[in-house]
């Protein structure tokens, strides 16, 4: 073996070495989750904020009990089946219920914690952006924590999660390392200045609710395109578009969005529809100065 | 009898284009009729939101509310949901059959769920009638429930758009 090829061996296993270590899955361990106090009534919120309930029940008409609140009204039933067609196979959301076999009931607070906030599962593989990790990324830990409290008290569902359908090579779950590395967004996309409200609506947009991940196009390997932030995108798995919503697309009032964040209406009193619909049943439950906070953020976004 | 045989050539010659030229003309007549009850439901639709307008002005309180003006149009609203409305869907009026549609094909596969979100707007007119006229706040907590129903069959059967 000549000096150039062990040189250029050496320098590739480096290279792999390193690639391996910058794509391995991120774990957030119980010592840095100590500090915290579980709050479970504002858990609930964070998960209405949070949309969770909006993928992980079971497909609308084959839900058991009174649909999204469960039997006897204890909450929604996250038994999962779902499905998300992408442009790199159809992913289906995991049974995440308390059931300690076929739920989380039996996972820690903080491989709960890794899996919503670093997207890795506890055995240590990295979970498909389609589960919007990423914003949840953003969130401010002591509400994942919350957040978490409340998941336990939902009820249980024995429905085993189903799996994936994706071929090779987005089987090699690895790989999600390097997207990671490339697209996982890690600060806010709108960096402001913006109004106190504003802010509050920023948190709740970008860190739980996760517009972008529908009103925001994305690049061929699926990243969202940080530059047409929330200017609109192809609906994934139907005819149509998932609108713009910049003060540029849209020129609705305040005072107009947080009423359609709340019923639906739009101001010319057309009705949403679409996946908006789950996104809006979950709103409405939050608190006024939330949908008022979230509709500051959108009249507040560049590209008037 | 000695023109039997070119006549029946004849026939069998005519006949189907008879025959072609009848399917066009019921197709045209399809057509119109889909494109008639595309147009209906489109305006009923309207309606719908101009009634709701009246009140989500007072909801809103861009307007002051107005009792017997809030009553009223939510009448409207609940006759309106009322009215049959079985003509309005025949084959062939989907969205990628009919320009101008965006109603989604699914809705001719689940035609008895199609119709009982229908009935869900008429539950929910009913109680919005019942508490419009009444005080401001029973008008806003209504409307939410309405605007619920719309949503409930928009989500699944209307195709979505910038
Ligand atoms: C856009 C749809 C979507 C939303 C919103 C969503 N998830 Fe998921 N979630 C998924 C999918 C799809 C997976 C599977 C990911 C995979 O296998 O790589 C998943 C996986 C998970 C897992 C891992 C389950 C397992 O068995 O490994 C947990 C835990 C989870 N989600 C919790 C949540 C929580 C909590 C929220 C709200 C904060 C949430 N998800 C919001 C779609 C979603
Ligand atoms: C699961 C996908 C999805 C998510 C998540 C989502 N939206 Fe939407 N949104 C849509 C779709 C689809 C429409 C079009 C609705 C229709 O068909 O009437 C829409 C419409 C809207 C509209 C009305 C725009 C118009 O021109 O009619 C606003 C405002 C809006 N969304 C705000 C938000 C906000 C704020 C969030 C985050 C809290 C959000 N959306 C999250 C899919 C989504």
């Amino acid at each position: 073996m000549g000096p150039m090829l062990r040189w250029a061996l050496a320098f590739a296993a480096v290279l792999g070495l390193a690639a391996w270590f910058l794509t391995a899955p991120g774990r957030i361990t119980a010592a840095e989750l100590s500090q915290f106090e579980p709050d479970v009534e504002h858990g609930e919120r964070i998960f209405l904020a949070a949309g969770c309930a909006s993928c992980h029940t079971a497909p609308e008409g084959t839900q058991r009990g009174n649909g999204t609140d469960g039997p006897g009204g204890t909450g929604p039933v996250l038994a999962g089946g779902q499905r998300f067609v992408s442009d790199f196979g159809t992913f289906l959301a995991p049974n995440i219920s308390s059931d300690e076999t076929h739920g989380i009931g039996a996972w820690s607070d903080a491989a709960l914690v890794t899996a919503i906030m670093e997207g890795t599962s506890p055995d240590g593989a990295h979970y498909y952006p389609v589960f919007p990790y990423a914003a949840y990324g953003l969130a401010e830990r002591g509400d994942i924590v919350d957040l978490v409290a409340y998941m336990r008290t939902l009820p249980a569902s024995d429905v085993p999660s189903q799996p994936h359908e994706v071929s090779f090579p987005f089987t090699l779950r690895r790989g999600i390392g390097l997207w990671k590395l490339a697209f996982r967004q890690t600060d806010w996309a709108v960096p402001g200045p913006l109004s106190e409200p504003a802010e509050r609506g920023r948190y709740l947009a970008e860190a739980l609710g996760h517009c972008a991940e529908c009103h925001t196009p994305r690049n061929s390997a699926g990243g969202l395109r940080f530059s047409e932030w929330l200017a609109g995108a192809p609906v994934p798995d139907g005819p149509g578009r998932v609108p713009g919503i910049t003060p540029a697309l849209l020129d609705w009032s305040q005072a107009d969005i947080a009423y359609y964040l709340e019923t639906g209406l739009t101001p010319d009193y057309d009705s949403a529809g679409g996946h908006m619909v789950a996104v809006i049943d979950k709103l409405s439950q939050l608190p006024q100065e939330d949908r008022d906070a979230l509709a500051s953020y959108l009249v507040e976004l560049p590209g008037r | 009898m000695t023109h039997t045989i070119p006549l029946r050539l004849a026939l069998g010659l005519a006949l189907p284009f008879a025959v072609l030229a009848g399917i066009a003309t019921a197709e045209s007549h399809a057509d119109k009729a889909g494109m008639a009850a595309m147009k209906a439901r489109q305006a009923h639709m309207s309606l719908y939101a101009y009634n709701l307008g009246q009140l989500g002005g007072m909801a809103k309180e861009q307007m002051p509310y107005d009792a017997q003006a809030a009553g009223a149009a939510a009448s409207n609203l609940a006759a309106l949901a009322r009215l049959d409305q079985q003509g309005y869907w025949p084959e062939g009026t989907a969205h990628g059959e009919m320009e101008g549609s965006d109603a989604l094909p699914e809705i001719w596969t689940s035609m008895e769920d199609f119709d009982a979100k229908s009935e869900a707007l008429v539950q929910a007119a009913d109680t919005l009638e019942a508490q419009a006229g009444t005080d401001l706040a029973g008008l806003q907590s209504a409307m939410g429930d309405v605007g619920k129903a719309c949503g409930a069959c928009h989500k699944l059967y209307r195709k979505s758009d910038d």
